[in-house]
């Protein structure tokens, strides 16, 4: 993963909310607005923001993704940290499409929208520099390092405040290097390969007994969750943010 | 709807196969994990070391492949070049039939499969022996190596007792140190009767000429010191620039293969024999196969070239271990071969430009990387490629019109309010064909699409 070195850190920053949350996930956008305000952040949120363009890139049809990544470096312009929760989409923005604009002329454009972008954590830990975070959340819950994070300080920041909180326990599974097997549109293109992939998943995080399975990425998620209710046996996901922010309610 | 194909063949296989070669390259990944953490601090470090070494050699090939031509004939050996597959095989025919040879020993070679070696020598009356347990195993069931480094990964020790009881080689016994016992008393009398040693190479100095070989059996050795010949089949892209070198890849390689801090046979080998050096071949060709490679050096895949050959990206990838390798229809399976098979395939690319689509683009496989390849990267530079060349891509949402959606942010907000009515019909019995697939498995949560942009709106006002 190229990510830049020097990313800008202001505290108004730009929110992007992810088309995950705009449509299915509100409650973790929500917690995302009210954790980077407790964190002193004024958050502006440009609403002709759609979608970070990785469906079509995954697809392969990068001039269809192109389109969508040049409307979105025109609704986040400027010089603010764009600020993503979600390891996905944020790898899109400095990872992907950079790669996707290798040989148009506007990827200087694209380079600089890629160097203001972090995932939510890692801003918090690496951009704000939050080591721990208050409140309570007594609970043991089993952390998904969403695949999208290789490479980057977004897993390890995001269990650095989760392991902070008082009364959360972060239990060890088995394959924990494993993908969740959403993959994007190859959930729908490889059904059985990635319903397989998450049933196993499910099991090693299960055998753990954890009260919660938690990600930085609701795309996981929502596979994960959608299985286990599908299959009868629903488990209780929730975003990392989500227990940051129910943490501060418990703060008092 | 189609189907595509990796999916199909996932689906379809046997479930002990599955887990056969789940566990074990579950295993494979663990043991590499173990190792490498144990003996080096920053392994990250030294993977990208090895990245750049090997990313330095492919992009100055045309000079060290030269170099290495001149040093291997000071050593003494012959050196031939090879553009094609076909091209390759009739060198090593033409060599063998120039020296009379009739029966030749084999050791392990991914090449030599690459070119189907095999076939072609049995159709000019060359009898070829694989002598890597392994390997031998898949000549004598007529099957395909279904992983790089374990071959036999999808086979249990009760289907080679009955192999072996077919070829004649004793009475059914499934007890793994009787096989390999019989295994290899029958190779001896190959190896002494051999007139010819076949092997590929792990690496080539262009600096000294010095062939490097790794094998765990010996076989490779065996091969190297009864017969008078020994030719060497040799990607163009396995030259290294010096000796020195090889203190990083070594390293990596064992350990990143099966978790060895070293395979048990590490060869160097220095041309043939001459009266100061009086043991092994009389005679030795290295046959250099291009076979694509020089299109995949001028494309931008070329970071595929770096590969070592170790299959730890296969033994950590989750559709591999779903799959198994034969779903990938080519010699090279899992994540490196959803790169490598359609770039080799040439003019037939469309053919299997479905491979790259059997990802879920986790990025396990660069994290193992023992030459930090970007496979993810390249995985979706190929999947731009069959968009481009229109190959077929069952199952995959056409995005034309999400991609005007999501570029309109007024036609974006109509549709996540609109889309609410979701919530009052019953999605299973929509006609929306990428919507059922996601159905069958999986549960959808309530569409609430807008609420956050209202929620929103509403927190200013304040």
């Amino acid at each position: 993963m190229t990510q830049s070195p020097s990313r800008p850190t202001g505290r108004t920053v730009q929110l992007m909310a992810t088309c995950l949350c705009d449509a299915f996930f509100d409650d973790v956008a929500k917690a995302t607005v009210e954790v980077l305000e407790h964190a002193g952040c004024e958050v502006e949120f440009p609403e002709n923001q759609t979608c970070c363009g990785q469906p079509a890139f995954n697809c392969g049809d990068w001039p269809a993704s192109r389109e969508v990544m040049r409307h979105t470096t025109r609704v986040f312009e400027g010089d603010k940290p764009v600020i993503v929760p979600s390891g996905s989409c944020a790898a899109m923005l400095f990872h992907g499409a950079p790669l996707e604009f290798e040989k148009e002329k506007d990827l200087p454009t694209v380079q600089k929208l890629a160097s203001r972008t972090w995932e939510l954590a890692d801003f918090l830990v690496n951009g704000l520099g939050i080591e721990k975070w208050p409140g309570r959340f007594p609970a043991r819950i089993a952390f998904h390092r969403a695949c999208h994070t290789r490479g980057t300080g977004s897993g390890e920041a995001a269990l650095k405040l989760l392991e902070s909180i008082d009364g959360l326990e972060v239990i060890p599974f088995g394959e924990a290097e494993q993908c969740c097997g959403f993959g994007g549109t190859f959930s729908v293109s490889f059904p059985h390969v990635s319903s397989s992939m998450g049933c196993l998943k499910l099991e090693h995080m299960t055998a753990a007994n954890p009260d919660f399975i938690v990600s930085g990425d609701m795309s996981c998620l929502m596979h994960l969750g959608g299985l286990a209710d599908r299959g009868g046996q629903p488990v209780k996901t929730l975003h990392f943010v989500q227990i940051l922010q129910s943490a501060l309610h418990r703060h008092g | 709807m189609a189907e595509q194909k990796v999916e199909l063949f996932a689906r379809r296989l046997d479930r002990g196969v599955q887990q056969a070669v789940h566990s074990n390259s579950a295993a494979g990944t663990e043991k590499r994990y173990t190792v490498l953490g144990k003996d080096y601090s920053a392994p990250d470090d030294l993977r990208r070391l090895a990245g750049q070494i090997r990313q330095h050699a492919i992009e100055h090939l045309d000079t060290y492949l030269e170099q290495a031509e001149q040093s291997l004939k000071r050593q003494g050996a012959h050196v031939h070049y090879a553009v094609t597959a076909e091209d390759a095989c009739r060198a090593v025919s033409d060599i063998l039939q120039k020296a009379g040879a009739k029966k030749v020993v084999k050791s392990k070679s991914m090449i030599s499969e690459e070119i189907h070696l095999n076939d072609h020598l049995g159709s000019v009356g060359i009898e070829s022996v694989e002598t890597d347990l392994g390997e031998y195993i898949i000549q004598i069931d007529g099957d395909h190596p279904s992983h790089i480094v374990k071959p036999i990964i999808h086979k249990n020790r009760r289907d080679i007792a009955k192999s072996f009881e077919r070829e004649g080689l004793g009475d059914y016994n499934d007890d793994p140190e009787t096989i390999t016992r019989r295994a290899r008393v029958f190779m001896r009398d190959k190896y002494l009767q051999a007139d010819a040693g076949i092997t590929g190479a792990n690496f080539v100095s262009a600096e000294t000429g010095r062939l490097v070989l790794v094998t765990n059996e010996g076989n490779s050795r065996f091969c190297l010191a009864a017969p008078k010949i020994h030719i060497a089949l040799v990607g163009i892209e396995k030259v290294i620039p010096s000796d020195a070198e090889l203190a990083v890849l070594l390293n990596l390689l064992g350990r990143s293969a099966t978790g060895q801090q070293l395979t048990v046979y590490t060869e160097f080998i220095n041309g043939p024999a001459r009266t100061d050096r009086p043991s092994g071949p009389q005679e030795m060709h290295v046959i250099f196969v291009d076979n694509q490679r020089s299109q995949i050096l001028a494309s931008d895949c070329r970071e595929i070239l770096r590969c070592i050959r170790c299959g730890a990206c296969l033994n950590v990838c989750p559709v591999y271990r779903q799959a198994s390798g034969h779903a990938y229809r080519s010699v090279y399976p899992g994540p490196v071969g959803a790169v490598l098979s359609p770039l080799l395939a040439g003019k037939n690319f469309k053919q299997l430009a479905d491979l790259p689509k059997a990802s879920s683009l986790c990025g396990a496989c660069n994290e193992v990387c023992p030459v930090d390849i970007p496979i993810p990267d390249l995985l979706l530079k190929l999947r731009n490629r069959g968009h481009e060349e229109h190959a077929p891509s069952p199952g995959t949402p056409p995005m034309g019109a999400f991609a005007k959606l999501a570029s309109s942010p007024m036609l974006w907000r109509f549709a996540m309010k609109s889309n609410k009515v979701m919530n009052l019909v019953p999605l299973e019995k929509l006609p929306l064909p990428y919507l059922q697939p996601w159905l069958k498995t999986r549960t959808l949560p309530e569409w609430r699409g807008g609420e956050f942009r209202s929620w929103m709106k509403d927190r200013r006002k304040k």
